[in-house]
């Protein structure tokens, strides 16, 4: 819960949070060692100095740790855990189902787990889908379109072997897809950070909804394009939002485009959680005001009504969250009365 | 002396070369992106260069053509030398540096992950973004100094030589953009409007507005990756512990700097 500096309370969900393991003990080669290297390089480059992590605990960092920092020092009410498994880079995987459920059972009502799938291990990916859900009940799944798999560094959303998946995700009632576009390795004489492949799956799955992490940045004009066609796809704000610390102009412009283009509907909160927290990232959002100039030129205001849906309300709606229900749940908690 | 001077010119003349290599996706100089982390000339002459990306992920073909940038900066030095270029700390180090040293394409190096096709297109891709990038943050300029639209679209290119920025990004960009405009249309009339459309078009006065807002989207994704490759670049190269210059960060920067020489997988 965020209260407002007028006393308002504010229902959050985090859209976007890990469990991870990236320590030295688990890394299985150089590229698992240089993966944490680079999201804590994220970390340093865009926090506030005084939310810097030591190395040894932003690489494993513990249960409490996780629950503490997402909701009784920080504003969440709800966090999405995301899976990504990396096993060619971690010996036990570097964020899996099973230890993102482990945590999500030791704090029951603050987690939403959800699982992940590989569709180039064909056949195998589909019964691990019917395990995910037969086991998980998941309703979401996160896809990392640039992991590495043996010989292939990469793949695409059209893939026929993804599109087996996301069938089955759709029979299944798997509903909410978080694509992370990071930068797709094949082939590599094109632009890396292509995100066209989401228009043509969210065509295709009108039933799931295509949640983009970061907004596609650094293609936000191609991802803004898609969204605005497609009324299932939406926008994490991940990796972008941490910028309100440190360049809160661009911030705003980022902003701006989102709201002009897809609406206030669409875009999700997400903290990226070790790598950032969510407290700061919420009490900057709140306190933030679109510049005067890029505001009128785009004709946009980013209002507390609108801020509202983007912490919460947009994310509670995809899953399905009864907001007062999980409001009484979560008082009722045993845990409520160390996040008080 | 007049050696000393002699090499003090031609490391000017390197740094000078090496500058004008830009960072095709956010069109800056890899020297002002640190990228070159170590330029050396021997007493011979030749030349000796460490070049390191922001993280081993930094996109392959990219950090290509950024090499063969510097490589051709590199053969248009006036006294010819040997050199030595080296990538470091790179998922494709290895594979790069044994393509550059025999001379080879970008096709040729990765000939299976490359799927056959050149970067030409690419290429191109990064020109026109350029181009936007650097027309915006001149319009913006003119416009933030008060002139109309209309003056503004009605601008031939004596008029935009005589034109002063003080500072800023519009002062940054004025000298590339005309750069680019001349490699874009090398028979231009010179009273033809300098402000134009990557096509070539003329913008009507009423729809600067729109016109910026486009440009304003390429710049957005542009600023995107800037931002991030000199926060990441700043981190890896431990700069970070010039910020306020406290020791208990440079402390733990210091611990998790990349070891120089990867160990073996």
């Amino acid at each position: 819960m965020f209260i407002t500096p007028e006393g308002k309370e504010i229902f959050v969900v985090d859209g976007h949070t890990h469990f991870w393991d990236g320590s030295p003990e688990n890394q299985k080669n150089i590229h698992g060692k240089q993966f944490i290297e680079c999201f804590y390089a994220y970390h340093t480059g865009l926090s506030p100095k005084e939310q810097l992590w030591e190395k040894s605990k932003f690489e494993k960092y513990s249960a409490d740790d996780l629950y503490r920092d997402l909701f009784v020092n920080g504003p969440d009410d709800v966090a999405i855990v995301q899976s990504t498994y990396l096993k060619d880079f971690y010996k036990n995987g570097f964020n899996t189902i099973e230890r993102n459920a482990e945590v999500a059972k030791r704090y029951p009502e603050r987690f939403i787990v959800n699982g992940a799938f590989d569709p180039r291990d064909g056949e195998k990916a589909l019964e691990y889908i019917h395990f995910l859900k037969e086991t998980y009940d998941v309703k979401g799944v996160k896809m990392y379109t640039a992991e590495w798999n043996g010989a292939s560094k990469g793949w695409k959303l059209t893939d026929p072997d993804a599109y087996k998946c996301f069938e089955l995700c759709d029979k299944l009632g798997i509903r909410n897809i978080h694509v992370h576009k990071g930068p797709t390795i094949i082939p590599l004489s094109k632009d890396a950070f292509d995100v066209h492949d989401v228009d043509h799956a969210a065509t295709d799955f009108q039933n799931l909804n295509w949640i983009v992490e970061h907004c596609g940045l650094p293609r936000l004009d191609d991802f803004c394009w898609i969204a605005t066609q497609e009324t299932n796809v939406y926008g994490g704000l991940a990796v972008a939002l941490p910028f309100i610390h440190s360049r809160p102009r661009y911030f705003g412009e980022v902003i701006a485009e989102l709201l002009f283009w897809i609406g206030p509907e669409k875009i999700l909160f997400g903290s990226d959680y070790a790598i950032w927290t969510p407290r700061w990232l919420v009490e900057k959002f709140w306190a933030y005001q679109i510049p005067e100039d890029i505001a009128a030129e785009r004709g946009v205001q980013l209002t507390d009504e609108i801020k509202e849906k983007i912490l919460g309300l947009n994310a509670a709606r995809l899953y399905n969250i009864d907001i007062e229900a999980k409001k009484a749940a979560l008082a009722s908690s045993p845990f409520s009365i160390a996040a008080e | 002396m007049a050696t000393a001077s002699v090499s003090g010119s031609r490391e000017n003349e390197l740094w000078r070369r090496l500058g004008e290599v830009n960072d095709p996706e956010l069109d800056e100089p890899i020297t002002e992106m640190g990228f070159v982390e170590r330029a050396e000339m021997a007493s011979n002459g030749s030349v000796d260069i460490d070049f390191r990306l922001p993280t081993y992920w930094c996109s392959p073909n990219f950090a290509f053509l950024m090499l063969d940038g510097v490589r051709k900066a590199l053969d248009q030095l006036s006294w010819s030398p040997a050199y030595r270029v080296k990538l470091h700390d790179h998922m494709f180090a290895e594979e790069v540096n044994r393509g550059m040293e025999a001379g080879k394409t970008f096709v040729d190096i990765f000939a299976e992950l490359a799927e056959d096709q050149d970067l030409g297109a690419l290429r191109e891709t990064f020109r026109l973004k350029a181009f936007k990038r650097r027309q915006e943050a001149v319009l913006r300029g003119f416009r933030q100094h008060g002139l109309t639209d209309r003056e503004i679209l009605g601008m031939d290119l004596p008029a935009y030589d005589v034109a002063r920025f003080e500072t800023g990004e519009a002062a940054n960009q004025k000298p590339r953009y005309r750069a680019a405009l001349l490699e874009r249309f090398p028979d231009r009339r010179a009273d033809a409007p300098v402000f134009v459309t990557w096509e070539g078009q003329r913008i009507p006065t009423g729809a600067l507005s729109a016109h910026l807002a486009e440009l304003r989207s390429v710049r957005i994704n542009m600023e995107f990756n800037g931002a991030l490759c000199r926060g990441l670049k700043q981190t890896r190269y431990k700069e970070l512990g010039v910020v306020d210059g406290e020791p208990t960060l440079v402390d733990f920067i210091m611990d998790r700097v990349p070891p120089r020489a990867a160990p073996t997988v």
